[in-house]
């Protein structure tokens, strides 16, 4: 929590500028009941009209400065709360995208962005209600006390007593339900969990029959909810008929003790009347004192998330002293190289240990989780190795400047993404200022001609948010094209041409070997025919390298290999 | 309504209730403004009036917070036994809704109408009720106690109030187009948000972090600038009906005191008065927010109803017939089906499948192989013909029956939140451990399983969490694989898996089909050989029907599909 006050620092002025209104108007507020006891006292008393005229314009004049106190202050807490959040929402924002492969897929990619849209939208107005009311509540409760003191101290006696009572009803009310709240979410949850479980695998539950034991299953888990709710709701219909009693036996014992003071003459029946309404002012305040409580401490859990989000350290930072490669035989060296993941502590590869030279293909294989994606990703760093060394141009990765080394590698990724806007502004993702000829030649080497030639407007032609108008095939081509725009010393094809036919595919491949620039290139496959002229193969299983070679190496030594070219002949044959 | 008059005691109990709450509220001042007049000054204080008076007073306060507290628990049982019902209801109607409705609706939209409008609607309408009624009362209550005391005062009550009324609306109207600014930049952020850091691997390897930062900057400034708008103006609501409210309260005074001298009053009906002016004014703020809340509860309890409402599922008829020890003859015939009037899918089709046959169904990306899975399984009604299962229309059999029938894998691997075991034994809640060991090794799920932290009770998350894809399609098949139902209905897998794991699979898979009548939708060239029927389906529609050599013979689609290595 305390590292998000920072973010206020800017706004030290409003934040100290807003509550003070507040307090001012709350003090001409407390003023009110005096003025009222003084026209009863000496206005009624003495039937003096005008100084009751004189006192009701001081009443106005009180709202106005009021008025104008509180919209001060509404406006210094609206901006202190608002520029507080974008701040926040900005450096929040720049964290996550300095988080690496693995913290990322540790926290999740929907957790980030609730923290970055309604966590952070709760804590802006838990701080908005914190400046404008935090202080005020209080301020009047103890302020009504405290003029009642003024008054007269021996009836003020019954606020001593009054005032701790509701406090403790209030709170304790308050400090049972939070908790139970949490559970009354957590088995809302859980029904809501069900309910989409229900629609996802609706074929599955029905495919078994199983529609009538789920009905029972989510009654039950309703019947959990409600009874949890009934309980909270028992709990906290106490809250109000409790605060009446106190208050208002509070209103009798003032009067009656108001009465044994008038009686001995020490105060006024307009004196009386100002302490019964200091206490109904408090029970006003109280009330809204608790609903504040709630509305902060939902924003306190959403600012503690938030600020665990803050905490989290990227493992992985570019070095202060970044090398510059000079010359090497080999573009790329796994040197014994194991990898664990955080969330798991078994070694995701192990013993990993094969050098690539210049210009050389290489295709790795392996069956599913044998760890091909891993291997790759270790390229431009997106996971560190545990032990061992990754080497590009003969340095260590994890000496290069990360923005230096990510633009010489290009990297297409499994899961094919593109972003809302035009093709052209997709592909000049990988190089700012590609002119269109570089453009034109990437959509021709990764085979995408034919369709962006139909596609209305061609580079012009709008992608919608996640590609979703055009289909799978064209958006791995359109990704490749990214990454050939880029122009890298290393190219990288995680098994990026599935959606592609193998005629396709083929061409696709005798189009990168013809790259002006002869870049290394690693393509992760699980089909031989995609790799089997590759000057190098690396077959990967469970996490180990089983096999090196050839094509026609890798059949004779390799039993795995064998056995994925055996699998995938029968099919073709 | 029908919900609400299951418990329309509670309804009448709390109206009642809510009816002598205000009463009594509203007698409360009047008794102490009494006790005031009593007091009025040096040795004339009335203390045995006073007395007389504080126990009417004690009286009064314990009888408003019973009822008080009787209509909390009133309105709590009533709301939340309401939510139950329509929650129940909703979740049976879910599980008998025709797919086609299913398929057609956002899953996040049905839940949304579940969880979310159910609540609104409870709280809105429920509680919004009550809270327009005592708001009413109270108004209406204060209105006939103040008119008692004094008429004149009264009506300068009721003439300043519709001020403060009116303030808060002119401010709701000129902030609204605010909040919409605020909403519509909001939500530009937020799909920026979720596009980069829903992609953030791509954005880091093209080191495009900064670019993304900017345009992310220039939206948050323009949320910032709406932001402040939305909130200052909205706040001023508060401050505003306060300064009105604090007219009143002076109007009060000053007539009150007039009246006053005048004799008209006393002064403990004066402070009577002046409790009044406060509580008088606080319904009006609350019944403006009430009233947009129950618009709200009536647009979800629409649609709540229209999920409730929503036509169910042909229920089966009651001689239906119960289908036992299916040889698996599977005949269509005459069929025709489309999805949409307009659209023809399926016309006039006609297959016999003899038991322990295999029929492969293969053609193109989205040429509509599922429908077929959705014909035979009765997810979906043909249009026209029937569909045989050993002579029988499968109309006439019980759906429980024709669905234990078939044995089912698709593609789309869903598995429910829970254990492993849970999960495999899924079909047969009674299975051994053996039974599922067996069934996991037959679907060489065993190997991974016992790899987990926890083997077979691995607590997987709702759609598997953690689990790879091709682990969750070997989990699925082990589910089928330990009941072995008859016929069988499997969607092969594309990608997923890699081709060493898939050709375990296939022994798996030739191992299930074995004396079994079964469909495949096929992606390998191997099963399609095998099978002894091939049905070619293009545009939804199979064009094509017959064994791999008849169909290369054709020199057709299929042909055609061959030659270019089955890219699908």
């Amino acid at each position: 929590m305390k590292n998000l006050l920072i973010y206020l620092k800017d706004y030290k002025k409003e934040t100290v500028l807003g509550p003070l209104f507040k307090l001012l108007e709350a003090s001409f507020e407390l003023l009110v009941p005096l003025v009222m006891a003084a026209i009863i006292d000496v206005g009624i008393a003495n039937a003096d009209k005008r100084y009751i005229v004189k006192m009701c314009l001081v009443m106005v004049a009180l709202g106005i400065i009021g008025l104008a106190c509180s919209i001060t202050a509404q406006y210094f807490a609206a901006k202190a709360a608002v520029g507080f959040s974008t701040k926040l929402r900005h450096s929040l924002f720049k964290h996550i995208q300095s988080l690496s492969f693995s913290e990322m897929d540790d926290i999740g990619t929907s957790t980030m962005i609730t923290r970055m849209t309604s966590d952070i939208n709760q804590v802006q107005s838990g701080v908005n209600m914190v400046l404008r009311l935090f202080l005020r509540s209080p301020f009047i409760v103890f302020g009504a006390m405290i003029m009642a003191f003024t008054i007269d101290v021996k009836a003020a006696l019954v606020f001593v007593v009054v005032i701790p009572l509701l406090s403790v009803v209030v709170f304790a009310v308050m400090a049972y339900s939070i908790p139970l709240y949490k559970k009354v979410q957590a088995a809302l949850d859980n029904v809501l969990g069900i309910t989409r479980e229900n629609l996802t695998g609706v074929r599955v539950i029905r495919a078994f029959n199983k529609e009538n034991e789920e009905i029972e299953k989510f009654g039950v888990a309703h019947d959990n909810l409600t009874g949890l709710q009934m309980f909270v709701g028992k709990v906290t219909a106490i809250m109000n008929p409790g605060t009446y009693i106190i208050i208002n036996a509070g209103i009798l014992a003032l009067i009656y003790a108001g009465a044994i003071r008038v009686d001995a003459g020490y105060i006024t029946q307009g004196q009386v009347v100002a302490l019964v309404n200091y206490m109904s002012q408090i029970l006003v305040e109280l009330i809204k004192l608790a609903n504040l409580i709630i509305t902060v401490a939902k924003a306190l859990a959403c600012a503690n998330r938030i600020s665990s989000v803050l905490e989290i350290e990227s493992t992985m930072n570019s070095p202060e002293n970044p090398v510059k490669p000079g010359v090497s035989e080999y573009a790329v060296e796994f040197d014994n190289v194991s990898l664990r993941y955080n969330s798991s502590g078994e070694e995701a590869l192990s013993n990993i240990d094969f050098k690539v030279k210049k210009g050389e293909t290489v295709g790795i294989i392996g069956g599913t989780g044998s760890g091909k994606s891993s291997v790759v990703n270790m390229i431009p760093r997106f996971y560190d190795a545990f032990s061992g060394e990754v080497k590009v141009n003969g340095v260590n990765v994890k000496d290069y400047d990360m923005k230096d080394l990510r633009e010489r590698v290009g990297i297409v990724l499994q899961k094919a993404v593109l972003f809302k806007g035009t093709i052209r502004e997709n592909l000049m993702w990988g190089n700012d200022s590609a002119i269109d000829a570089d453009i034109e030649k990437a959509i021709a080497a990764s085979q995408s001609k034919e369709f962006v030639d139909n596609k209305e407007g061609r580079l012009d032609y709008m992608i919608s948010q996640g590609g979703k108008n055009i289909s799978g095939g064209q958006k791995q081509r359109l990704t490749i094209a990214r990454a050939i725009v880029k122009n890298p010393e290393i190219l990288i094809l995680d098994d990026s041409a599935s959606a592609l036919d193998y005629a396709t595919d083929a061409a696709l491949r005798k189009s990168i070997r013809e790259l002006e620039n002869n870049p290394t290139v690693f393509i992760v496959s699980q089909r031989t025919s995609s790799i089997r002229s590759a000057d190098k193969i690396v077959v990967l299983d469970d996490g180990k390298i089983v096999g090196i070679g050839t094509h026609d190496e890798l059949l004779n030594t390799c039993d795995i290999y064998r056995e994925i070219n055996d699998s995938q002949q029968s099919a073709k044959a | 309504m029908r919900y609400i008059k299951k418990y329309r005691i509670y309804i009448f109990l709390s109206l009642i209730f809510a009816a002598v709450t205000v009463a009594l509220t509203l007698y409360l001042p009047i008794l102490t403004g009494d006790a005031i007049d009593l007091v009025l000054g040096r040795g004339k204080v009335d203390f045995k009036g006073i007395f007389d008076i504080f126990k009417v007073a004690a009286v009064v306060i314990l009888l408003t917070s019973v009822s008080q507290w009787i209509m909390n628990v009133c309105n709590n049982k009533m709301t939340f036994n309401i939510v139950q019902d329509i929650r129940n209801e909703a979740f049976n109607k879910i599980e008998n809704l025709p797919l086609k409705y299913i398929d057609s609706q956002s899953y996040g939209d049905i839940v949304s109408r579940v969880i979310a409008d159910v609540d609104q609607f409870s709280e809105g309408l429920l509680m919004g009720f009550t809270q327009l009624f005592t708001g009413v009362m109270t108004i209406v209550g204060t209105l006939i106690f103040m008119l008692t005391i004094n008429i004149k005062i009264t009506l300068v009550v009721v003439l300043i109030t519709p001020l403060s009324l009116f303030v808060a609306n002119f401010i709701a109207k000129k902030t609204f187009s605010m909040f919409k600014l605020q909403s519509a930049t909001r939500g530009e952020q937020t799909s920026l948000i979720d596009e980069m850091i829903g992609n953030q691997k791509v954005v880091q390897a093209y080191c495009h972090e900064e670019e993304t930062m900017e345009k992310f900057d220039e939206i948050n400034g323009r949320l910032e600038k709406c932001s402040l708008r939305a909130i200052f103006f909205s706040s001023l609501t508060n401050p505003c009906t306060r300064f009105v409210n604090s007219l009143v309260y002076t109007g009060v005074g000053i007539t009150g005191a007039m009246s006053a001298i005048a004799g008209g009053i006393s002064v403990g009906q004066l402070s009577c008065l002046l409790s009044y002016a406060n509580q008088y004014t606080k319904p009006f703020n609350e019944i403006s927010g009430v009233i947009t809340e129950l618009q709200n509860a009536f647009a979800c309890a629409s649609r709540i109803f229209e999920l409730i409402e929503e036509e169910p599922q042909i229920p089966d008829a009651e001689d239906a017939h119960v289908l036992e020890d299916a040889q698996g003859n599977v005949a269509l015939n005459d069929v025709s089906f489309s999805y949409k009037p307009d659209q023809k899918l399926i016309q006039n089709f006609n297959l016999s499948v003899k038991p322990g046959q295999r029929v492969a169904v293969v053609g193109p990306t989205g040429c509509g192989k599922t429908t077929v899975i959705n014909l035979l399984m009765r997810f979906y009604d043909v249009d026209k013909g029937c569909i045989k299962v050993d002579d029988t229309d499968i109309r006439n059999i019980t759906r429980p029956s024709l669905r234990t029938s078939y044995g089912m894998v698709l593609q789309e691997t869903w598995l429910k939140a829970g254990t492993i075991r849970e999960n495999i034994a899924f079909g047969k809640p009674d299975a051994t451990d053996e039974e599922i060991i067996e069934a996991a090794k037959a679907s060489h799920a065993h190997g991974f399983i016992k790899r987990l932290p926890n083997g077979y009770d691995t607590v997987i998350g709702e759609d598997g969490g953690s689990l790879s894809q091709g682990q969750k399609q070997l989990l699925c098949i082990a589910r089928v694989m330990l009941c072995l139902p008859p016929m069988l209905i499997l969607d092969e897998a594309t990608s997923s898996i890699d081709t060493r794991t898939e050709l375990k699979i296939q022994n798996a898979f030739a191992v299930m089909m074995e004396g079994r009548t079964s469909f495949i939708v096929a992606h390998r060239l191997s099963t399609i050989q095998n099978a002894d029927i091939i049905l070619v389906m293009k545009d939804g529609n199979v064009i094509e029907q017959g064994n791999h050599e008849t169909l290369l013979k054709q020199n057709g689609f299929y042909a055609k599909l061959y030659n270019s290595q089955f890219a699908v």
